[in-house]
Parts: structure tokens; C-alpha cells; sequence
């Protein structure tokens, strides 16, 4: 059949769309420096030097390391607060409750510069600047809004019948919470956590303003304040192997989690 | 359990949440909005003048000034709306073609929705640096694949010149974010009923027909929403032309601008200014997404 061999050939071209520019970033990564100016579709000889260049030359596990600590505690406190409005807002019926929701969506869309200068403010205010508190602080703006969202979104679905039953048997709201929804949210809290923690891994902007020192750092300012000798000679192959060391476990999880995740978004996006 | 003890504890459980977010989003937002009326610098943010709106539109000396006759600003503007329309325009048609294509029944259609995740998951700014390295105009592939497909006599310098650079920022987006609307799509198009396509085809309805009168209507919500996503995402737009050519005139967006005046030169009077407008902006389009969520019906 001629249509399937023709959807055959744009399906193909599809997955070389999506999955050639990070195939040829893994290639220039194990290409030595002297050949990486020959364009290579393959790489002839493989080496790790950049990857040894890239660790060696720079605090780059140390910037790997704020990232893990900035995103990790960006993912605890959003689901902690989140479950916790999630409950509110979700199981209780108050005035000004969809008020309330609108305003958190609204949040969830601010530019980032909007807050920048008032953010600064803060950030010194409390001797910040130039720490990874900062970061974790700025953050939230980013990952509050929607975790809360999505988090509310699922606990409306859950039963009505477990929440009377705990209610009668005396349960306190702090019970029914930590006992009884928080084991029933754990896809839930699965995928927005790995949308939180993917959001502050690769966070830019106030890692860029509020961050001074190499040592201080994240990834993403890391490599994006990668510099050769010169401004017009960057080294492409250190650049590579640094892109390629913060991207392949970030993919790994995505597709582990694939399901979740998508469930996650598609979630966020369709019901807030 | 009362009613009123729920709702007395519900405030109790929402306060650390309001609290974090008044301090993140609505102070910080208000001294924004504070500062564009005053000439404060980065140095001593406390040491200012009022200047009222002098720094959007003031006349002195037979002249005009402000951010509204500034030609920098104003370049900032155009390249963002260009940016957002051309690019979101490009998402959506190819989003829905490509989910499409996801959704016909071939082998590996599980490996194609992982792969659809890839360019997603990749950080923005890495996705710049490798996007940059290809495009770039001596070495990078791209111009040997061109130069080697005999499309072009000479390389050319994507990141260099100003409608090249733009339309390069505009194709690394596209590639970043066509995904996302795909997969919102294509979960759109698994909840279709299947018997009135079956219906369809028994009825020899020719297909482009079938997806204008059918799946589209059905999918709008959807893809309205997913529009209106990456519209809010392409107007604030910052690490994607920030990391590939810098705080260069040809693809400043006003993102860019802003922190260019708040943080490179220190004037957080000024800064303030732009990023007010670009808040309103997004204030206008969020404005359009809560009006098309509302038919949706389905938010908590």
C-alpha cells in the first residue's frame, strides 16, 4: 500500500527531526577537539576527553550538585504546600474558593521579569544573593502555581466515601490528609513533582541574576557561561559533553516516568 | 465535624501556600509596578525620586521621551510578537499534523511517543548551545548538509544576520515546543467516539472533509488551550534568545530588555517600565485563556 509506505517515510523523518540535534550534540561530545571542526555524523574516533575537560576545568560537579540540591528542595516544598492547599481547595467548600484558584493559574503565568527587581529586593534584604537559598526561594513562583493546580484537579477526583468514613471515625483535617490522601495522591504527587523538578533544573533567569560565583552556580548558567580562549571560540566539544552529562538522566527519567507524566501535563493543561 | 471547623481549618492548610506566594509573586510584582514610577537604580534600590510616568511617556523641552518613543523598546515589541505569532503558528499546524500521524496505528507508535518527550525534556538553554552549534556558519552541520545538498553556494551565517537569526530562534522553538502540542493533541484525538469515523468511512467521506467538520470542532478546546500555553510562553520568552545571540538587536525580545536595563545597566527605574508592559501583555492573553477555559467546563 502506497499510503502506509508514505506515513512509513514521514514517520521516519519525524523521529530524525526530534532526535537528530541531540544525536549530533552526543556526537560532537565524543569527538576530540581537533577533529570537531570537520562536520561529523558519526564519530570517527571516539574519545572522553571533553567529558574529562568539561569536569576538570571547571567547578561542573559542584554546579551539578546546586542543581540537584535547588530542584530537590524546590520539588519538597511545592508538594508540601501544594497537598496541603490541594486539600482546601479541592475537598472544601469555602467563598472565594474559585477566586482563589483563578488567582494561583494567574501566578503561574507572570513573566519572570515582572518579579525580578522586587525578587532582588527580597534576596538581599535577606543576604541571599549569591546562594543557592536564593534560588530555591525565586523558584517556588514557578512551581507552586501549577503544582497546586494539578494537585487540586486530582484530589477532586478521589471519593467522597473515604473522606466521610475517616470524618465519622473522628479524623482531624491534618489526619485525613497525611493518613488518607497522600497515599491515594502518589501518581499524582509523582508526575507534578517530576514536572516541578524539571522546571527548576532547568530554571535560567534567576540563576543567572541572583547567582555571582562559579561555585554557586547551576547547570544551565553553567554551560551557557561556557567560554573559550576568545569570544569566537567556544569550545563546542566541552559544551557538548556538559549538555549531554545533564540531559541523558533528565531523558532517562522522562521516559520512565512517561505515562505519568503525560497524564501529569496533559492533566495541568485540559482540566486548569 | 462542622462546617464552619472545615472551613476554619482549610484557611489553615492554604496560609503557607499564600504566604509563599505573596512573597514570590504578589509583593515582588507590586514593586515592579512601584518602581516603573520612580528612577531607582541597582546600586541603592532605596534611594530614588518619584518620576511618575515619565518613564512610559513624558514631554519636556517640545520633546517627547519615555518607553513608548524608545526605538529599542519598541524594536523589543516587534520581535516579540513576531516571535510568539510566527512560532505559535508554526506549533499549532504542525502539532495537530503531527499528532495526527502519531495517532494512525503503525509499528513503534510507543517509541515515537517517547521520542516526542526528548525535546521536550532537554533544557532550554541546552537546546540553545546545541542548536547554535549547529547552525553555526562555519563548522556546523547544517550549513554541510546544505552546502553538500547543493541547496546552497556558500555557508550561511544563521546566527549573524538579523531575519536569519530570527528565523532560527523561531525554528528552535519550534522544534522545542511542537511537541508538547502534539501530545496535548493526540490526547485530545484517543477520546474521539470511534464509531462516527467508522460511520464516516463506511459513508466514503473523503478524509481532508472528515477533519475539518469533524475532528477539529471536536479537538478546538484543546488546541485552544494549547495555543494560548504557548502564546504565554513565546511572548516572556528569555533563555532561548538570551543563550543563542546574546542581547543582540535582531532577536531582543522584551524579556531580554528588560533584564538588560534591570540587571547590565542598573536602572531599575527603566526596567521596572518594561516589564510592567510586557505583564500586561501577558495580562491580556490570560484574559483570553480564562474566557476559552470556561466553555471547557472541566476545571476544578
Amino acid at each position: 500500500m502506497t499510503t502506509r509506505a508514505g506515513l512509513l517515510i514521514l514517520w521516519l523523518l519525524l523521529a530524525l527531526f526530534l532526535l537528530f540535534p541531540f544525536y549530533y550534540a552526543l556526537v560532537s561530545s565524543f569527538t576530540p577537539g581537533s577533529d570537531i571542526f570537520n562536520a561529523r555524523y558519526w564519530p570517527a574516533s571516539p574519545t572522553l576527553a571533553n567529558y574529562q575537560a568539561v569536569m576538570t576545568g571547571q567547578p561542573f560537579g559542584r554546579n551539578i550538585l546546586n542543581s540537584v540540591l535547588v530542584a530537590s528542595l524546590v520539588v519538597v516544598l511545592s508538594l508540601g504546600l501544594g497537598v496541603l492547599a490541594a486539600y482546601a481547595l479541592g475537598r472544601v467548600r469555602f467563598a472565594g474558593r474559585r477566586l482563589l484558584l483563578y488567582t494561583i493559574l494567574g501566578v503561574s503565568m507572570f513573566p519572570q521579569v515582572a518579579v525580578l527587581a522586587g525578587l532582588f529586593e527580597i534576596v538581599r534584604l535577606f543576604g541571599l544573593y549569591d546562594s543557592l537559598l536564593a534560588l530555591v526561594f525565586s523558584n517556588m513562583i514557578l512551581t507552586l502555581p501549577f503544582t497546586v493546580w494539578v494537585l487540586t484537579a486530582f484530589m477532586r477526583e478521589l471519593p467522597v466515601e473515604i473522606e466521610e468514613a475517616a470524618i465519622m471515625d473522628g479524623a482531624t483535617p491534618w489526619v485525613l490528609v497525611t493518613r488518607i490522601f497522600l497515599p491515594l495522591m502518589g501518581p499524582a504527587m509523582v508526575a507534578t513533582g517530576l514536572l516541578a523538578f524539571i522546571a527548576a533544573w532547568n530554571e535560567f533567569l534567576f540563576a543567572l541574576s541572583f547567582t555571582l560565583s562559579n561555585t554557586q552556580r547551576t547547570v544551565p548558567v553553567a554551560i551557557a557561561l561556557i567560554t573559550g580562549a576568545s569570544q569566537y571560540e567556544l569550545p563546542w566539544g566541552n559544551i557538548m559533553a556538559a549538555s549531554a552529562i545533564v540531559t541523558v538522566p533528565l531523558i532517562g527519567l522522562v521516559l520512565v516516568f512517561q505515562r505519568r507524566l503525560v497524564a501529569g501535563l496533559t492533566a495541568g493543561a485540559v482540566k486548569g | 465535624m462542622t462546617a464552619r471547623n472545615r472551613r476554619q481549618s482549610a484557611w489553615i492548610f492554604l496560609a503557607p501556600m499564600l504566604i509563599v506566594l505573596s512573597l514570590v509573586a504578589a509583593w515582588p510584582l507590586a514593586r515592579t509596578l512601584f518602581y516603573s514610577t520612580t528612577n531607582a537604580t541597582l546600586i541603592d534600590m532605596a534611594d530614588y525620586d518619584f518620576v511618575g510616568l515619565g518613564n512610559y511617556l513624558g514631554y519636556s523641552n517640545g520633546r517627547w521621551y519615555g518607553l513608548l518613543t524608545d526605538p529599542q523598546w519598541l524594536l523589543a515589541l516587534r520581535n516579540t510578537l513576531f516571535f510568539a505569532f510566527v512560532s505559535v503558528a508554526i506549533e499549532t499546524v504542525l502539532g495537530v499534523a503531527i499528532a495526527l500521524l502519531v495517532n494512525a496505528r503503525l509499528p513503534g507508535r510507543g517509541l515515537m511517543r517517547a521520542a516526542m518527550l526528548v525535546p521536550w525534556a532537554i533544557p532550554t538553554v541546552v537546546s540553545a548551545k546545541m542548536w547554535a552549534w549547529m547552525l553555526n556558519d562555519q563548522f556546523g552541520i547544517v550549513n554541510d548538509m546544505l552546502l553538500r545538498g547543493g541547496i546552497v553556494e556558500a555557508p550561511l551565517a544563521w546566527l549573524g544576520s538579523a531575519g536569519l537569526a530570527m528565523a532560527s530562534m523561531i525554528a528552535v522553538d519550534v522544534w522545542k515546543a511542537t511537541p508538547f502540542v502534539a501530545m496535548l493533541v493526540l490526547a485530545a484525538l484517543q477520546t474521539l467516539p470511534r464509531d462516527c469515523y467508522e460511520a464516516a468511512q463506511v459513508d466514503g467521506i473523503a478524509p481532508a472533509k472528515l477533519f475539518f467538520r469533524v475532528t477539529l470542532p471536536l479537538i478546538r478546546p484543546v488546541l485552544t488551550v494549547a495555543v494560548i500555553f504557548r502564546l504565554l510562553d513565546a511572548m516572556r520568552m528569555f533563555d532561548l534568545a538570551y543563550v543563542m545571540t546574546g542581547t543582540n538587536d535582531a532577536t531582543m525580545t522584551l524579556s531580554v530588555h528588560a533584564r538588560q536595563q534591570l540587571v547590565d545597566f542598573q536602572d531599575v527605574g527603566y526596567g521596572s517600565t518594561v516589564s510592567t508592559t510586557l505583564f500586561f501583555m501577558i495580562v491580556l492573553v490570560t484574559a483570553l485563556y480564562v474566557a476559552a477555559l470556561k466553555p471547557l467546563g472541566r476545571n476544578p
